[in-house]
């Protein structure tokens, strides 16, 4: 094992894809000799040159729909979007062609495609570069999205994603760059689509993503000393996502709590909760919960907040210990 | 385009030398710690915004980008105003919701400062498009980088703009970097306005240089206002700091750093008013001193004011 930062370990995936095969390349704005504008392909220039590392215009639409046409001819490109709220400058290149060019022609193409994109607040960047807005994709047949928590996913999920022939969006927490954590010094994947068990418990099950996994283990430990016991899910993909194990651990604990950072309209949670209900609501002792963000945009100076943190957790799994069915 | 008085000179140079002392004293607050997020200055650019807004009225209007504060100070924003939203407080024009980059006030036409690049280019045109339909004359200044050239918002805002005769003009403040990447990376001309050819529209090139910028300008707003469309301007300034404050600059080169400085826009435009006792030294110093109170004072203000209180944080999504 070795102790690396989340941000490295996207670069040591990307790296080893690299190397390993001589069709993935890297596209995006800053990514080339700047080493991308988080640092996450710091070293990549040098090592693969500019024709692998391909510093692009300022024109997310133009790279997009690129990248989707250098996929369905062979080429597995890694497209990095620098903030995910630019990736709206982009939707027909991700919605209405990537997604779709395989279905559509009868399945004659494949779309080898990967975009990396740092979502969520924390650095008080203000309402357009601070959303998390995985369900907008999550909602698109044909495409996959995940969102690692921890540098071991990030790594293994990354890995998975450009070896996959479907586009794979995957979603990183600007939060979580800095992160440390260890992985094994050998190869290895995470397959996409399967959850994490961070944490077996009895009483409720909280299913989190990305940074709220941190902040729900938080809160985990909290409610612990309690005297209550929370089994806690790192859904890890959105879509697909791991119903067998989210099943599963409600079978056990009949309560379920879901936590995003995203707004909690019409997100993650709303889709895991209606399908927790439509499959096993005999199952439930309690309604079930869902913490996310309000309904407006994410503000500058108010980001604090606004931002749905480990005490949201822990009322939510206190409120759903009390209510029942 | 009309000329200067005395009077207006010496406004121009204020305004100028205004926009450099507030960024410096935002660079030292940024730094340390007062203002979070992001902020990206325009020391070395402010001729442009001065020059331009010098051709505009009141009830004309501007778009802006995220390296906005220039901008907005040069049409007339009121340093309390505008150093209280940057600090993210209540009493901000946005509400504290918007901070640097997304400055806006809408008294004095500010549309926005934008945090996506290349998303204010519509905007402005569609200022630009609502002008004409109201017949009021109103004409629009759009600011951008050179890196906003590479986004489709650019080309198809250029194209709509002139098929349809809009009162805008297009400011491409051409500072050679977008981020960390030089202009010959991201683009294979020199001259962004020679874009303007392929919409039909004029295209000019001017230096850094507050009387060729004013003079152009004044061309383009005259000609936007007499509904003969819209104009590219393109100045070649120079970013004298990083991106954005606190970047390290490791992928320039220092004599690009010292190039830049050496062509101060400032110093151009002082020794100008100087050499045609236009403006005396002791005259400068005395317009400095008080502007540095100025700044002061603001940065006092914002720091004693009441940031937004969390039970505001949903209001008003809708009308
Ligand atoms: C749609 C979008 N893509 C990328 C970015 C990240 N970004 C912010 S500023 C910038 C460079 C802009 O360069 P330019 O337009 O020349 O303006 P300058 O910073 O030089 O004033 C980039 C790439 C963004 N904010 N929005």
């Amino acid at each position: 094992m070795k102790e690396i930062r989340y941000l490295w370990a996207i670069n040591e995936a990307i790296r080893e894809e690299m190397e390993r095969d001589g069709n993935v390349l890297l596209i995006g704005e800053d990514v080339g000799g700047p080493g991308g504008s988080f640092g996450a392909s710091r070293g990549l220039a040098e090592r693969f040159g500019p024709e692998r590392v391909v510093d692009t215009p300022i024109s997310e639409a133009g790279i997009m729909g690129l990248a989707a046409g250098a996929a369905v001819c062979g080429l597995r490109p890694i497209l990095e979007i620098m903030f995910m709220d630019f990736m709206t400058v982009c939707m027909d290149g991700i919605v209405n062609q990537a997604a779709k060019l395989r279905y559509m022609f009868g399945n004659q193409y494949t779309v080898p495609l990967v975009i990396r994109t740092p979502a969520g607040g924390g650095l008080n960047a203000g309402p357009q570069h601070s959303q998390c807005l995985e369900a907008w994709f999550a909602h698109v047949p044909g495409l996959k999205v995940v969102m690692p928590a921890t540098p071991y996913d990030v790594k293994g999920l990354l890995k998975s994603a450009i070896r996959d022939d479907n586009p794979v969006i995957v979603v990183e927490n600007k939060a979580l760059h800095a992160m440390k954590g260890n992985i094994p010094e050998e190869e290895y994947l995470v397959p996409i689509g399967k959850a994490d068990i961070k944490r077996s418990g009895s009483d409720v099950t909280v299913v989190a993503t990305s940074r709220m996994v941190h902040e729900s283990a938080k809160a985990a430990d909290r409610l612990e000393k309690e005297g209550i016991s929370v089994e806690l899910l790192d859904l890890r993909s959105i879509s697909p996502w791991d119903r067998d194990t989210v099943f599963t651990s409600v079978a056990k604990t009949h309560r379920l709590v879901i936590a995003h950072e995203a707004v909690k309209s019409f997100g993650t949670g709303a889709e895991v909760a209606a399908t927790v209900s439509e499959e096993m609501i005999h199952e439930l002792d309690a309604p079930i919960l869902r913490v996310g963000a309000p309904f407006v945009p994410v503000p500058f100076s108010l980001e604090k907040a606004y931002l749905p943190n480990s005490e949201d957790v822990y009322k939510a799994v206190k409120k759903v210990l009390e209510r029942i069915l | 385009m009309s000329e200067l008085t005395k009077g207006e000179f010496m406004a121009s140079y204020r305004d100028m030398v205004k926009i450099r002392r507030v960024e410096e004293t935002l660079m030292d607050v940024f730094s340390a710690g007062e203002i979070p997020g992001f902020i990206h200055v325009c020391i070395g650019q402010e001729a442009t915004p001065v020059a331009v807004c010098k051709n505009l009225k009141e009830s004309d209007c501007i778009a802006t980008t995220h390296r906005g504060h220039g901008h907005a100070l040069a049409k007339g924003i009121d340093l309390k105003l505008f150093m209280a939203e940057l600090f993210g407080k209540k009493n901000g024009p946005c509400l504290g919701r918007s901070g640097s980059m997304h400055l806006a006030y809408k008294a004095l036409g500010i549309m926005g400062a934008n945090g996506i690049v290349g998303g204010g280019i519509p905007i402005a045109t569609g200022a630009a498009f609502a002008s004409k339909y109201k017949k009021n004359t109103d004409v629009i200044v759009c600011f951008f980088g050179e890196g906003s050239a590479g986004e489709g918002t650019f080309h198809e805002s250029l194209n709509m703009a002139s098929l349809w005769k809009l009162p805008i003009v297009y400011v491409c403040e051409n500072n050679g970097w977008a981020e960390f990447t030089s202009q010959s990376v991201h683009m294979p001309i020199k001259d962004v306005a020679d874009r303007a050819a392929s919409y039909n529209m004029p295209g000019v090139v001017v230096p850094n240089d507050f009387l060729e910028i004013y003079a152009a300008a004044g061309d383009a707003v005259e000609r936007a206002r007499r509904g003969e469309g819209p104009t590219l301007l393109e100045v070649k300034s120079r970013r004298w700091h990083g991106h954005f404050v606190g970047d390290a600059q490791k992928y320039r080169a220092a004599d690009d750093i010292e190039g830049a400085r050496a062509q101060d826009c400032i110093a151009r435009f002082e020794n100008y008013l100087f050499s045609n006792n236009l403006l005396r030294p002791d005259e400068a110093a005395a317009l400095d001193r008080e502007i540095r109170d100025s700044v002061s004072q603001a940065i006092e203000f914002a720091r004693n004011s009441p940031f937004p209180d969390p039970s505001e944080l949903t209001e008003g999504l809708y009308a």
